[in-house]
């Protein structure tokens, strides 16, 4: 595999509408590594994800992939490299079946149809669904829904991982699969969530974005310590790193 | 409300007997969907007082319903809810058409009557012909056959992406209803301006979502043109199946064959 660098520099976008969603933001990540996007609701997670599989360009500042720059004629190949996770599986599940929706991708990259269906079949038993291949994706439940998500981004063998809340709506039990199959991919992963405590499991470094800008960028447990800087950018501590409120009633 | 969406999602039920594995389901869609046109254009060619002419082409969904282990009643429950458009179609003619056309017993029956329960009929054989078809094919077989005997592609895109989304529609469409009921009392906030909000609402929505879908289908390398995986092989299995019961079709329809076997039994009585 490539060293496959995500490098962002002085990100800049406007929306039509005069929302400055983010105003200069620079991060770099080196291979295989695990990325949390943290911050506020509107702080601009989504815009920047948006940015880094180019279905937006930057109004200024640079996306670049592998030392590839983002531009219209890198686009097809650099979405071949990043695969991208919605937050609502029902606007990424659109074919007919589960298999056909793992198939899109692939067969759009015009690989040979065996090849096709090894990557599928190896993608779906990747998250435990195989047994789900000739269901209609409307009739899988939350959970399924997602690992069928995340397998039909699999099956194009990206190199890095971008996904958009992937915990929200799932039961406990789901999260906690969900958790455990993410910390066996190799790939580099971004992953923008309010679930913290999933944070803690899955990513070493963890980049806080308030108002369109990086306020902190550093290991996770060392931005997670520091009160103050969650409070401002409207977060919490994970409940993994706040006091018990049933131990410490009893020392009282 | 709760009954239209019951009814709505058995839609989703007549799909999966698709996933079913009798010789019939195995077959190219293209054969079943030519079969099935050519059974509908034949059946509502006749003219407007036509009946036993009608009679033999049950023969086609009977067999069908039969070889391919589906449920009769189920699709016969499917067939009378829909029932009431044909009804209302055909209801006013015994009104407007009163010339008798002839005698049961001392009863005279109107040209109305006669064809109105020749709308009745075409209504029962079209449509649970077309029923068989998607329990048969999957809807997706359909689009896929469609596209494939030379439908433009667009269309058939569209018509695949409106069957998989109209489940996530209605669902939407229900929670906004459901919100409006739960904060309406004695009929206030229930009128046609919060109604006309609602769908305006649905339709933002709607266009937030196709915008999402369409990044999606983006970054995995959509050009335009939906591939599928599956092969179709039209082979003599399905030459045969299209001639087969099309041949007859049109033998019937050229023929009336319970008026032959009614003259040839007065024949032999006399």
């Amino acid at each position: 595999m490539s060293h496959h660098i995500v490098e962002v520099q002085d990100l800049r976008y406007t929306y039509p509408d005069g929302t400055a969603a983010i105003r200069g933001i620079s991060f770099r990540l080196t291979h295989g590594e695990s990325v949390a996007i943290v911050g506020a609701n509107g702080a601009g997670k989504s815009t920047l994800l948006m940015h880094l599989n180019g279905y937006l360009t930057p109004q200024q500042g640079v996306v670049s992939i592998g030392h590839v720059p983002l531009t219209k004629a890198t686009l097809d190949t650099l979405r071949r490299t990043v695969g991208m996770v919605f937050q609502d599986p029902d606007d990424q599940l659109f074919m007919p079946t589960v298999f056909d929706d793992v198939a899109f991708g692939p067969l759009n990259l015009g690989l040979p149809p065996d090849m096709v269906k090894t990557r599928v079949t190896q993608a779906l038993e990747r998250v435990d669904a195989l047994h789900l291949k000739d269901r209609p994706p409307y009739k899988l439940s939350g959970g399924e829904k997602r690992a069928v998500a995340i397998a039909a981004v699999l099956s194009m063998a990206p190199d890095v991982l971008v996904m958009d809340e992937p915990t929200t709506g799932l039961d406990p039990h789901g999260r906690r699969l969900l958790i455990e199959q993410l910390a066996g991919f190799e790939h580099t992963k971004i992953i923008a969530t309010h679930d913290l405590d999933m944070v803690l499991d899955l990513c070493r470094r963890t980049i806080v974005i308030h108002a369109g800008q990086v306020v902190a960028d550093g290991p996770t447990g060392e931005i997670f310590d520091n009160g103050p800087l969650l409070e401002n950018c409207h977060l919490e501590k994970p409940l993994r790193m706040q006091g018990c409120p049933v131990c410490s009633a009893r020392t009282l | 409300m709760s009954r239209i969406d019951s009814a709505f999602f058995e839609i989703g039920s007549l799909d999966t007997l698709a996933v079913l594995d009798t010789p019939l389901h195995r077959l190219d869609p293209r054969a079943k969907v030519i079969t099935t046109l050519v059974f509908i254009l034949c059946v509502v060619s006749f003219e407007k007082y036509q009946l036993s002419a009608l009679l033999p082409f049950f023969i086609f969904p009977l067999v069908l319903v039969g070889s391919g282990r589906l449920p009769g009643i189920f699709l016969l429950k499917k067939l009378l809810l829909i029932a009431p458009f044909a009804f209302f179609i055909g209801i006013f003619n015994p009104f407007f058409d009163r010339e008798i056309l002839f005698y049961l017993g001392s009863v005279g029956i109107s040209g109305g009557w006669v064809s109105f329960a020749s709308i009745l009929l075409r209504f029962t054989l079209t449509v649970s012909a077309t029923l068989i078809l998607i329990a048969t094919t999957g809807f997706s077989g359909v689009c896929m056959a469609l596209e494939k005997i030379g439908a433009p592609r667009v269309f058939t895109i569209q018509l695949l992406f409106l069957y998989r989304y109209l489940f996530v529609l209605v669902d939407e469409a229900q929670r906004l209803v459901r919100a409006r009921a739960l904060r309406s009392f004695k009929g206030r906030g229930t009128g046609m301006a919060v109604f006309g909000q609602i769908v305006g609402q649905l339709l933002l929505r709607t266009i937030d979502r196709a915008q999402r879908i369409h990044l999606a289908m983006r970054c995995r390398g959509f050009t335009g043109e939906i591939r599928q995986l599956r092969k179709i092989h039209f082979g003599h299995a399905e030459l045969l199946f299209t001639l087969g019961w099309s041949g007859l079709f049109v033998a019937l329809r050229c023929w009336n064959l319970p008026e032959m076997l009614g003259a040839f039994l007065l024949e032999l009585a006399r």
